[in-house]
């Protein structure tokens, strides 16, 4: 890639993420902290290597999630209920990763894995077949969705599956720890030093498996260019051959497959049973995270690590009293806010700077052959 | 009488492209002045100068026999220039009169004076025998109407020379006659219009004077009794032209596309097309005449897998498809160049490489496996048509949208040429193109129907439409209502035909 081309892809969010700081410094200063103290301790605490794997560990869950959203996206599926189908996934795998008891470990993984992606599937699924079907926008219908899976069917079933416990947490049954995802503390280790209090979750692996097969699939493959062709115009796409009906189904399934993925780091890596305070809300936070990625398998990576840091290494203020943390709550909205509109500036002088490139182009082609080898 | 607009030595250079090369320009006060030249000649980047939107590298600008220079379209509208571009920029959901002063609203205090802003428009409409209701939502209005918004839109600012950028291109017949009134009223109130347009028939109609640009030079400046339109033609091109006609007969007897008895009915209710019946052989051409929206666009759909049949089947050589999906009734070789190619044939974001693949991307010489495009495959087959199609572009990575209008016409035909479909469906193939790609566009469907081709044509163009046809069809409220040899045949008779006056 050409320099331009680099600074036209990283400048906007650099330049969204350094006016989120200021704002965020203007919010310390009206709220009687010292900003420079605060960035400080932030960047101090957060620098340590526990607080850095905790924001891994945060931003493997975000980045499936952020996938999730993605692959609805590029063809204009606005699915907003990641939220419910991984929260339903999360539930369900828990249920019978804890009721098989224990098995050859990766075949008790491989279980609870397909248990959840199979009800994120199905969860999105049932969008998409209410989409082509009856013609239900995919906004109304998730958002409804999210709410049946979230208070009705998870609400239901835990008050009917739990077990008794001596803390006061509604919660299913533990997996067995052969159905527990190995740490990568050992790996991390190796080159760093002892690693105390806290786990590097392995499914971070998993993770970005999914987001090379996200990137090989969505640019490379005849599907991803069906669907890419039906986001940017559904009409030609039909023209072309793309059954429009099926693509849709099929975008609403990727991405449900994906959205059952979202919890599982906690599930397998972390918390190892389904309980009330399992964590939420991942599902929304992954539409910031496409958001703030462009959509883009590595844009997104970025994004999700830099969301997971600035949860985990805001934690300080609070101890420290610098600040409430809601401070990087603000920082989140403001750097969501100015990518917006820092990529739809970037991308309207592109538009302006293609259109002249393309209007001036009077000489043959031939010569526009050779300039395209220089680039 | 007075000089309105004079550019002299307008040089402007892109990388690697040389745009405008030294390019001089005279518009006299209150005249109609055409500028005419093929997609690419330079005619947008010197309105664009003149305007304001691009500094020139060389050259000057006198307005009113002063010497400008702007640095943006502001200041261009301050000494009385107005453009009205060919995509127009209205917001949908406003009414006419907060379109018209978006941007320039009269106001009291810290309110938009409405009342003061509707009775100058109303004046200003009056004057110029523009019509319109100023609290229609501008979504609700046809093309013709809108482009009159733009046009009240720049005089409402002052405008005094006013820039039109391929205005004809949007409207149907009826709409252009009703423009040409409107742009004669204006020049009655002495004001001065600078119009592109490579339709030769309507620039000698109109136009006082003609300047003619090619590759970026000013060739000519004409008036329209001196010139004939094959004149012009040859100025813009620099060569003598083909005509569309097609010599011996290449007809086989292999049917490419086999329609039986066809009827579509809409959502509505609506029978579009009744009891629609033809065939197309191999190295045939079939024309279809009518006057739009008599059923071409539903024949069209229904052939390819679109718009369901309500009756009868169609058959693609020999095999019934009626059951097929569009894209089994593609990969057995149906070519589509639609009517709106954006609305069906480009994906306008998207590079051109990707759009000269669009409707072949199952072929397996754009695959490297079942699952993978093969982006080189395709970059190939890109820059192939690129080249023999002339598609001016700076390369096959710039997103389609960033071409012009004649360039993506190109791209599209193109690129269905260069996937040896049989048979192929065309809608005004030559749409929007300078008249030597399109003579170029003609040769080719000339060489494929050689080769064994079966296109069915649907056009506009009653001339490309005797030319180029074996058979004529006339289509009227859905039924084809006349069958015609196009050597006996006469545009005047085909005409009566159409408009249901000839039985």
């Amino acid at each position: 890639m050409t320099w331009t081309g680099v600074r036209r892809v990283v400048g906007p969010p650099l330049a969204a993420v350094g006016l989120a700081l200021l704002v965020a410094a203007l919010v310390l200063v009206v709220s009687g902290a010292d900003p420079i103290v605060a960035f400080g301790n932030i960047w101090e605490y957060g620098s340590r290597l526990e607080t850095v794997i905790e924001s891994f560990n945060r931003a493997t869950p975000l980045y499936l999630s952020g996938i999730a959203f993605a692959i609805a996206m590029r063809m204009n599926l606005f699915q907003i209920g990641v939220e419910g189908q991984y929260i339903l996934a999360a539930f369900f795998a828990a249920y019978v990763g804890a009721g098989v008891g224990s098995l050859f470990p990766p075949l008790h993984i491989a279980i609870i894995l397909a248990t959840a992606m199979i009800v994120g599937v199905a969860w999105a699924g049932l969008a998409g077949w209410m989409k082509v079907t009856r013609n239900v926008h995919e906004v109304i219908s998730t958002i409804m969705l999210n709410a049946i899976a979230v208070a009705g069917v998870v609400s239901f079933l835990l008050g009917r599956w739990k077990i008794e416990s001596e803390s006061l947490d509604t919660r299913l049954g533990d997996i067995a720890t052969t159905g527990w995802f190995p740490s990568l503390n050992p790996i991390v280790e190796l080159v760093t030093r002892e690693i105390k209090r806290v786990e590097l979750t392995g499914f971070i692996l998993v993770a970005a498996l999914v987001g090379v097969a996200y990137h090989l699939i969505i640019n490379r493959s005849r599907l991803g260019y069906d669907l890419r062709a039906t986001g940017a115009n559904p009409w030609a796409a039909e023209a072309s051959g793309v059954p429009p009906k099926r693509t849709i189904v099929l975008a609403m399934l990727l991405s449900g497959a994906v959205a059952g993925l979202v919890g599982m780091a906690d599930l397998l890596g972390d918390q190892h049973f389904y309980s009330l305070r399992f964590p939420q809300g991942l599902g929304f936070a992954g539409i910031a995270v496409a958001l703030l990625g462009r959509n883009h398998a590595v844009g997104a990576a970025v994004a999700a690590v830099a969301f997971g840091w600035l949860e985990r290494a805001s934690g300080v203020l609070e101890v420290r009293g610098d600040a409430p943390r809601e401070i990087v709550t603000i920082m989140v909205g403001v750097i969501i806010l100015f990518a917006v509109i820092a990529y739809a500036l970037a991308q309207r002088r592109r538009r302006i700077e293609a259109a002249a490139a393309a209007s001036a182009q009077v000489e043959s082609p031939a010569t526009a052959e050779a300039e395209e080898a220089d680039t | 009488m007075s000089v309105a607009v004079r550019l002299q030595g307008i040089t402007k250079r892109f990388p690697g492209v040389l745009a405008n090369d030294r390019i001089d320009l005279v518009v006299e006060a209150g005249e109609i002045h055409a500028i005419c030249g093929e997609n690419g000649a330079g005619k947008s980047t010197l309105m664009k100068i003149l305007y304001g939107m691009q500094p020139p590298d060389e050259g000057s600008i006198e307005v009113l026999e002063q010497e400008r220079t702007f640095s943006s379209p502001r200041e261009a509208i301050d000494v009385g220039i107005g453009m009205v571009h060919q995509h127009f920029m209205l917001a949908d959901n406003l009414t006419v009169l907060e379109n018209v002063i978006l941007g320039a609203e009269p106001s009291r205090g810290s309110l938009i004076d409405f009342a003061t802003a509707r009775s100058r428009l109303r004046e200003l409409g009056d004057a110029y025998g523009l019509e319109l209701d100023l609290d229609d939502a501008v979504g609700t209005l046809e093309v013709g109407e809108r482009q009159r918004i733009e046009i009240i839109k720049i005089l409402y600012r002052g405008a005094r020379i006013l820039i039109l950028d391929e205005p004809t291109a949007v409207l149907v017949p009826q709409e252009v006659e009703e423009l040409f009134r409107n742009m004669r009223e204006l020049k009655a109130e002495g004001h001065t219009i600078i119009f592109i347009d490579h339709k030769l028939d309507e620039v000698l109609a109109i136009a006082d004077t003609i300047t003619v640009l090619r590759q970026g030079r000013s060739v000519a400046r004409v008036k329209p009794a001196d010139v004939t339109a094959q004149d012009l033609a040859e100025l813009m091109v620099g060569s003598e032209l083909p005509t569309p006609e097609t010599r011996e007969v290449t007809i086989t007897d292999r049917t490419a596309v086999e329609v039986k008895g066809i009827s579509v009915v809409d959502e509505a209710g609506v029978t579009r097309l009744r009891d629609v019946g033809f065939s197309v052989q191999c190295g045939e051409i079939v024309g279809v005449a009518g006057v739009e929206g008599n059923g071409q666009g539903e024949l069209v759909e229904a052939i390819l897998g679109i718009a369901p049949l309500t009756g009868g089947s169609i058959h693609l050589h020999g095999d019934d498809v009626t059951g097929w999906s569009v894209r089994q009734r593609r990969e057995a070789g149906l070519g589509y160049i639609p009517e709106d190619r954006h609305r069906r044939g480009l994906l306008l974001p998207a590079p051109v490489w990707e759009n000269s693949i669009l409707g072949h991307q199952t072929r397996t010489r754009f695959l490297s496996s079942r699952v993978w495009i093969d982006e080189d495959a395709s970059k190939d087959h890109a820059s192939n048509v690129v080249e023999r199609f002339d598609v001016r572009t700076p390369g096959v990575h710039t997103p389609v949208h960033a071409l012009s209008g004649g360039n993506q016409q190109k791209l599209v035909v193109g690129r269905e040429m260069a996937t040896d479909c049989n048979p192929l469906i065309a809608a005004h193939p030559t749409r929007g193109i300078d008249v030597g790609s399109q003579a170029a566009v003609w040769e080719d469907l000339r060489r494929a129907r050689a080769e064994g081709l079966g296109l069915l044509l649907i056009s506009a163009d009653l001339e490309e439409l005797i030319g180029l046809s074996d058979t004529l069809l006339v289509m009227l409220r859905g039924e084809i209502v006349a069958r015609l040899d196009p050597a006996r045949v006469t545009p005047r008779e085909l005409g009566a035909y159409m408009t249901g006056a000839a039985a």
